[in-house]
C-alpha cells in the first residue's frame, strides 16, 4: 500500500494582526483504502487541516503531496484540476447548486472535467445516486430532498469523477441519528467496496471508534 | 462553456425581476441613443445637404489669393515700390471661352458661368439694392437648385428670350412690384435698363429672396459694359466630396481664386463636429448609468451566490470560470439590453420621423424631423452597451473569483 497523501511539518497561520495558528507542525500519511477519522475538540483545527489537504487551502509552512505529488508548486488552475479529478468533497452541508436537480448537481464535476460523452455523464450519474438509494428522487431539486438525501446527492457528486480520495468535514453533523447511521454506512462502503480512501472529520466519538484510523488534533496539532 | 452557460441561465432566472430592470436600463440606454443619433445625424445630414445644394461646390471668382505683383518687383529683387495707382485692368475672368472648354473636358460634374454685378432695382419710386446676375439659363439649372423655388412664373421664362428678370418675392413685395410688371435696373456703371418680371422666386434665405435677381448674362453684360465679360464660374460636382480636389486643380490651372464649399463653410462643419463630439459624450453616459444597473445586479447575484462559488471552487472549477461566469452574466444582460434597445430605438426614431411640424416665423411649411437611418447608430449604441456591460460584468466577477471557498465553508458550519 503507498501513500496517497502525505504530510511533513504542514503548518497554516492566519496573517492576522496577531497570527492565529490553524495547524501546527502535521506530519502524517494516508494510504490508500483507509477509512480514516479526524477528530478533536471544536476549534483544534482538525477542519483545517481538512482543507488544506482538499487543495481549498495553501499552507503557510511544510509539504503536502497527493498522489506522490508536491503541492506546493501548483497554481491555482492546477490545485483546481487537482481538486477535480483526485479528490471529492462532502461538507457538513450538503452545498448543492440550489437551482440544479440532483442528478443535475451529480453531473457538474463530470461537464467541467469533459472526459465523458454528455450521455455517459446522465447515465453514471443516474447509476451513482441509484447506488445511493435515490433512484426516485433524480429530477428533484436540493429544497425538495430531505437533509439526508441531500448529504447522499453531496455523496454521490464528490463521486462524479471517481477520484481516489474523499474528505468529508462533519457529514453527518446536521443529520438526526437514522440519516447519519445510513451516510455512515456508504462512506464505510465507498472504502471497503468501491477502493476509496476517505477522511472524515468528526466529533462523534463511537462514529470514529468505528473507522480504521483516528487521528485526533488537538490545538492545531497531533494530540 | 455550455457549463458555465447553463449556470449563467440559471443566477439570471433566478432573478427576474431584477434581471428585466437591469436589461430595460440598458435597453432605455441604447434606445435613446439610437433615436438621438439619428436625429442629430438626421440634423446634420440635412444642414450640409442644403449647405451643398444651394451653394456651388466650387466657386470661381475673378480674385486672387494674393495682390499682384508689379513687374519691376519680379525684374529686380530690392526693388519696392509704393504708392502707385494701378491701372484700370479689365475685370472679370479672361478667356472665359478656353477657361469653359477646359473645364467640360474633365470635371466630373457641371458648371454654369455667370456674370455677377452690383446694381440697384428701381419701380415706382422705390429702390432695391440688388446683386443682379447674368446667367445662362440652361447650364444655371445644372449648378443651382433656384429652377425649384418659384412661386410665381417659372424659371425657363428667362430662357425665352428677351428683356426678362427673376427676382425673389421678398424683393418684389418691398418694391411693390408683381408678377409682369416693368422694373428698371440701374447697373454700377450708371447704365440702365427695364425688366419684365417673368418670375417670383422664394428659397427661404432672406438675403437671397430680398437682394438677388436673375437676368440673361447677355443683358447683364450691356448692363455693366463688359461685353463676353464673366466673373464667377460655379462648379457642381456629382460627388461634393471631390470638391477640395477640383478646387485646387482648377485655381492651379485658371490662376483665379476657386473655394470648395468645405473651406467657405469651414467653421460651419467645424460646428458639426463639436456637436458629435457632445452626442457621443451624452451617449457615453447614458451607457455609464446602464453600466451601473448592471453592476448592481452582478454584485448583488456575486453576493447572494457567494456560497455557490465555493461549493464550484471546493469542486474544481478555477478563478477563470468563476470570472467567466459572472462576466457572462453581465454581458448576457447586454446582450439582452442591447438587442431591446435596437428595437426601441428603431421604434423611437420610426416615431420621430412621423413627427410634423410648423416653423412658427413662416406658418405655412410643414417640415418633417431630418431622421437619418443608418445601421452604424445601432452598432456604436450597442458596442458601447456591450463595453459597459462587460466591465460592470468584470468587476465584480473578479472579486468574485477571488473569494476563499474556506471562508464561506467556516461561515456556514
Amino acid at each position: 500500500m503507498s501513500a496517497l497523501i502525505e504530510t511533513e511539518k504542514l503548518t497554516r497561520v492566519l496573517p492576522e494582526t496577531v497570527p492565529v495558528t490553524l495547524v501546527k507542525d502535521i506530519t502524517l500519511a494516508i494510504n490508500e483504502k483507509e477509512f480514516v477519522a479526524v477528530t478533536g475538540p471544536s476549534g483544534s483545527g482538525k477542519s483545517s487541516l481538512l482543507y488544506l489537504l482538499g487543495l481549498l487551502d495553501r499552507p503557510t509552512a511544510g509539504t503536502l503531496r497527493i498522489g506522490g505529488r508536491d503541492t506546493a508548486p501548483m497554481n491555482e488552475r492546477e490545485r483546481a484540476r487537482t481538486r477535480l479529478s483526485m479528490l471529492g468533497f462532502v461538507f457538513q452541508f450538503h452545498f448543492l447548486l440550489p437551482e440544479f436537480t440532483a442528478r443535475e448537481n451529480v453531473e457538474i464535476p463530470m461537464r467541467k472535467l469533459g472526459r465523458l460523452a454528455r450521455p455517459e455523464m446522465r447515465e453514471r450519474a443516474g447509476e451513482l445516486l441509484s447506488s445511493l438509494g435515490l433512484g426516485e428522487h433524480l429530477d428533484k431539486r436540493p429544497d425538495q430532498l430531505s437533509g439526508g438525501q441531500r448529504q447522499r446527492v453531496a455523496v454521490a457528486r464528490s463521486l462524479a469523477n471517481d477520484p481516489p480520495l474523499i474528505l468529508a468535514d462533519e457529514p453527518t453533523g446536521s443529520l438526526d441519528s437514522t440519516s447519519s447511521e445510513q451516510v455512515f454506512a456508504i462512506l464505510e462502503t465507498l472504502v471497503r467496496e468501491r477502493g476509496k480512501t476517505v477522511v472524515a472529520v468528526t466529533h462523534d466519538l463511537d462514529m470514529a471508534a468505528r473507522m480504521d484510523r483516528r487521528i485526533h488534533i488537538v490545538d492545531g496539532k497531533i494530540g | 462553456m455550455p457549463l458555465i452557460f447553463d449556470i449563467a441561465v440559471t443566477h439570471i432566472a433566478g432573478r427576474g425581476r431584477q434581471t428585466l430592470v437591469a436589461v430595460i436600463g440598458v435597453a432605455v440606454g441604447v434606445g435613446f441613443s439610437i433615436a438621438m443619433a439619428a436625429l442629430m445625424q438626421g440634423g446634420q445630414d440635412d444642414f450640409v445637404r442644403q449647405l451643398v445644394d444651394t451653394m456651388p461646390h466650387v466657386d470661381i471668382t475673378d480674385e486672387q489669393r494674393t495682390a499682384r505683383r508689379q513687374p519691376a518687383e519680379d525684374a529686380f529683387a530690392t526693388v519696392a515700390i509704393s504708392g502707385l495707382r494701378p491701372r484700370d485692368d479689365r475685370r472679370g475672368i479672361i478667356n472665359p471661352t478656353a477657361a469653359a472648354s477646359w473645364l467640360e473636358s474633365w470635371i466630373p460634374g457641371r458648371f454654369a458661368a455667370n456674370l455677377k454685378t452690383q446694381g440697384v432695382i428701381r419701380y415706382s419710386s422705390r429702390e432695391v439694392g440688388a446683386a443682379i446676375n447674368g446667367i445662362e439659363p440652361e447650364r444655371e439649372s445644372g449648378v443651382s437648385p433656384i429652377v425649384e423655388d418659384f412661386v410665381e412664373g417659372s424659371f425657363s421664362a428667362l430662357a425665352a428670350g428677351g428683356n426678362n428678370v427673376l427676382i425673389g418675392d421678398t424683393m418684389a413685395s418691398r418694391l411693390g412690384a408683381g408678377f409682369g410688371d416693368t422694373i428698371t435696373a440701374v447697373s454700377s456703371e450708371g447704365l440702365t435698363r427695364n425688366f419684365k418680371i417673368a418670375g417670383l422666386f422664394h428659397t427661404g434665405t432672406t438675403a437671397r429672396d430680398e437682394g438677388e435677381a436673375y437676368v440673361l448674362l447677355k443683358n447683364a453684360q450691356i448692363l455693366s459694359a463688359r461685353p463676353n465679360a464673366i466673373n464667377e464660374i460655379r462648379i457642381k460636382l456629382d460627388d461634393p466630396n471631390r470638391a477640395p480636389a477640383v478646387a485646387h486643380r482648377a485655381e492651379a490651372e485658371l490662376g483665379y481664386k476657386a473655394v470648395a464649399w468645405q473651406e467657405a463653410n469651414e467653421s460651419i462643419l467645424e460646428a458639426l463636429v463639436v456637436r458629435n463630439v457632445i452626442m457621443y459624450t451624452v451617449v457615453g453616459a447614458i451607457m455609464l448609468v446602464a453600466g451601473f444597473g448592471i453592476y448592481n445586479i452582478i454584485s448583488t447575484i456575486t453576493h447572494e451566490k457567494a456560497r455557490d462559488i465555493a461549493i464550484m471552487k471546493s469542486l474544481g472549477f478555477p478563478e477563470s470560470d468563476m470570472r467567466r461566469l459572472f462576466l457572462l452574466e453581465g454581458v448576457a444582460i447586454g446582450v439582452a439590453g442591447s438587442v431591446l434597445g435596437g428595437l426601441l430605438g428603431f421604434a423611437m426614431t420610426y416615431g420621430l420621423s412621423l413627427v410634423r411640424f410648423e416653423i412658427a416665423a413662416t406658418g405655412q411649411e410643414m417640415t418633417r424631423l431630418p431622421i437619418a437611418w443608418s445601421v452604424m447608430h445601432y452598432v456604436i449604441a450597442s458596442a458601447f452597451a456591450l463595453g459597459s456591460a462587460a466591465v460592470a460584468g468584470y468587476l465584480p466577477a473578479r472579486r468574485a473569483a477571488r473569494l476563499n471557498p474556506v471562508e464561506i465553508i467556516r461561515g456556514a458550519s
